[in-house]
């Protein structure tokens, strides 16, 4: 016995030692998402989607003559953790460039950390405008900070006839500085602000901000949160009686789970969303989303999660290509890359351009937004 | 004025779910002294237990409610049976430990099984709210208020009528003299844990279809019972129904009056003034010393 404990070290170093060999034949990617948690589904998806995009690169001859591969690891929707995920893959897992970590909370706990090490980490969710102002040269966002949701909709305020509209956000960096954005926006239209409501991250029963919202003489109330909340508020809008205009943002609102959850309670809404999978013809670039849709149902998985794993398969093209731009998977040169590319995003070209205080300025493109609306159980597009 | 009418009737259908979530651990906690981290698992164990009943075993709804309950009895009475048992008469941070395991381990067994993407139970009730006035609450809603009351009184009734209940405070004030008076102070671990864990589930079982059922919805749900049970007292069954609705009134009022911001604040809030003022809880039951 002593013996077989004594040589079942030797193996694992051995073990250790040749797995560490392979693994330099490779490129990695780490990937910083919750997969346990408030926003467990959500992580899920998007890390669903980049493993899609990983295999196609991978089935293509890799990048730079090696295999990709993704390091995920779960920041169990916890700002503190995220951080904790981050250092992780830069130090012990020795990454080059990461993606995550879909809540603005979370991506602004490893901020700090990308500074630290200076390694650069693409943003393939967050909103919050406060990403890409503070000065953080290794960010690059490719998802649309509320600002530019808000510049998006300001088109079509008239055509809706806003008037006065009140707010019912989730309270974190996301949801505040939706409503910050969406509200000075909504002030140069002359339109008037009325009340903000606030909820929390994991609140289930939102009766009392929406019995007060009832009460007031708004006709629209902007909601911003992810699908569950959003699935709740619906049905307690309606078991209320509340009968006002809902218009969510943020991108997180996976309406197919919303009209299978919410059902009746679910028509008549609309949500600013940043991709078209329901109309693949619609969207900039219609051939690389139709082989995402296929190959997502392919994999069996959840149709309704398209709206929130395209997301993941965009960020992983994004950093390959800056891998590939560079030339060699280091993190300052991956950086520089990053300023240099131009790639077909399901939603749009992706190509980073400054934002922020002068000289450290992070990365943010431009994706594009749509306004879609819930009739009778369907979605239909309204022209922005 | 009418918003008002609509806060106090919210008031009242979240104060009947907030003291079921309550009784079942004020049994537990109050009465046995376990630090019961499982309690929310066991709310989101009955919830999922009426998402399979409804819709992969294509039960009736109101037939599912019973065999939720029952599930968590069961569930209850396992986890008494290898984790508590074992570990009686030991240290409360050796339980406290372990109970913390238990949580993470069945909290993780639940997003593995079920995975992370919400899942929703269909009911038989329409989904026009009834409207009264310049109110309205949905019929689902009256349904769960009606249901947690009739637990509620099954549970006092149990506890403070029955042999069964007399057996288990005198267990829990003093093993030994029970034991010595012929009750199976075992068989008493075991039914009491099955019994607030059995409440924890039925709590689930009525919520999961009002919310949206998912493997974390009982972190919240396990605060908020911690928070009424010291609130109402440890061990005391209206102590803790009082408590429910008193923390879904600050709730109600907090988010109404003062500030959405604050809503879960306000009940903690409360709770720090009550122990300031009467560290035993409003209504604590009287300890024997000693």
């Amino acid at each position: 016995m002593t013996r077989t404990f004594r040589i079942i070290p030797a193996i694992a170093l051995a073990v250790g030692l040749l797995g560490g060999a392979a693994e330099a034949q490779t490129i990695k990617i780490g990937v910083n998402e919750p997969l346990t948690g408030a926003f467990a589904a959500s992580g899920t998806y998007v890390v669903n989607g980049a493993k899609i995009a990983a295999d196609e690169i991978n089935a293509k001859g890799g990048i730079l003559g090696k295999k990709l591969e993704l390091v995920i690891e779960d920041n169990k929707s916890n700002p503190t953790e995220a951080a904790a995920v981050a250092e992780k893959l830069i130090t012990s897992d020795k990454v080059p460039v990461l993606m995550g970590a879909w809540g603005s909370s979370l991506t602004l706990a490893v901020m700090p950390k990308l500074m630290e090490y200076e390694t650069p980490m693409v943003v393939e969710t967050s909103s919050s405008g406060k990403i890409t102002t503070t000065g953080n040269p290794y960010i690059f966002r490719i998802s649309p900070p509320s600002a530019i949701e808000a510049a998006a909709f300001k088109g079509i305020v008239d055509k809706l006839e806003l008037k006065k509209v009140d707010f019912l956000v989730i309270n974190n960096d996301w949801g505040r500085g939706t409503a910050e954005d969406f509200s000075k926006m909504m002030k140069e239209k002359g339109i008037t602000v009325g009340a903000v409501e606030t909820m929390d991250q994991g609140a289930q029963d939102m009766s009392a901000q929406l019995s007060k919202l009832k009460g007031t003489d708004s006709e629209t109330i902007i909601v911003t949160t992810a699908v569950d909340q959003l699935t709740l508020i619906f049905k307690q809008a309606a078991a209320l009686g509340l009968k006002k205009r809902i218009i969510t943002t943020g991108g997180s609102q996976n309406p197919d789970q919303i009209i299978a959850q919410a059902g009746a309670a679910a028509n008549g809404t609309m949500h600013l969303t940043t991709f078209l999978p329901w109309f693949p013809e619609k969207t900039p670039n219609p051939e690389a989303t139709s082989y995402f849709i296929a190959e997502w149902k392919k994999r069996g998985y959840d149709f309704a999660g398209c709206t929130e794993s395209f997301r993941g398969y965009d960020g992983i093209r994004t950093a390959a290509a800056a891998i590939e731009k560079a030339g060699k998977a280091e993190p300052a040169a991956i950086k520089a890359a990053l300023w240099d590319i131009k790639v077909k995003g399901l939603n749009g070209d992706i190509v980073f351009r400054k934002s922020g205080p002068e000289g450290k300025e992070s990365g943010q493109s431009q994706p594009n937004v749509y306004l879609i609306e819930i009739t009778d159980g369907k979605i239909g597009m309204k022209t922005l | 004025m009418s918003e008002f009418l609509q806060h106090l009737i919210n008031m009242l259908v979240l104060g009947g779910t907030y003291a079921l979530l309550g009784i079942g651990l004020t049994l537990i906690f109050g009465i046995m002294n376990v630090v019961n981290f499982t309690h929310g698992v066991l709310y989101t164990f009955g919830a999922y237990i009426m998402f399979i009943v409804v819709h992969q075993l294509g039960v009736n709804f109101f037939l599912a409610l019973p065999l939720a309950v029952l599930a968590g009895w069961l569930l209850g009475a396992a986890i008494e049976l290898t984790l508590l048992r074992p570990l009686r008469g030991s240290d409360i941070d050796t339980t406290m430990l372990v109970m913390i395991g238990a949580w993470i381990a069945m909290q993780s067994g639940a997003l593995w099984i079920w995975g992370g993407v919400a899942k929703s139970v269909t009911t038989p009730f329409p989904e026009a709210p009834l409207v009264l006035g310049p109110v309205s609450v949905s019929w689902l809603r009256l349904f769960v208020l009606a249901a947690a009351a009739m637990l509620i009184v099954v549970t006092y009734l149990l506890i403070n009528r029955t042999k069964l209940g007399c057996a288990m405070r005198a267990t829990f004030q003093d093993q030994d003299t029970a034991s010595l008076m012929g009750v199976n102070v075992d068989l008493i671990y075991t039914s009491t844990f099955a019994i607030g864990s059995s409440l924890a589930a039925a709590a689930g079982a009525l919520l999961g279809p009002v919310y949206v059922i998912f493997p974390q919805m009982g972190d919240l749900a396990a605060v908020k019972a911690f928070a009424i049970v010291i609130l109402g007292g440890l061990g005391n069954i209206t102590g803790a129904v009082i408590g429910g609705f008193i923390l879904a009134l600050a709730e109600e009022l907090g988010a109404g009056y003062v500030s959405s911001g604050y809503r879960d604040a306000m009940g903690f809030l409360i709770i720090i003034a009550v122990l300031i003022f009467k560290p035993t809880g409003l209504f604590a039951r009287s300890e024997r010393v000693g």
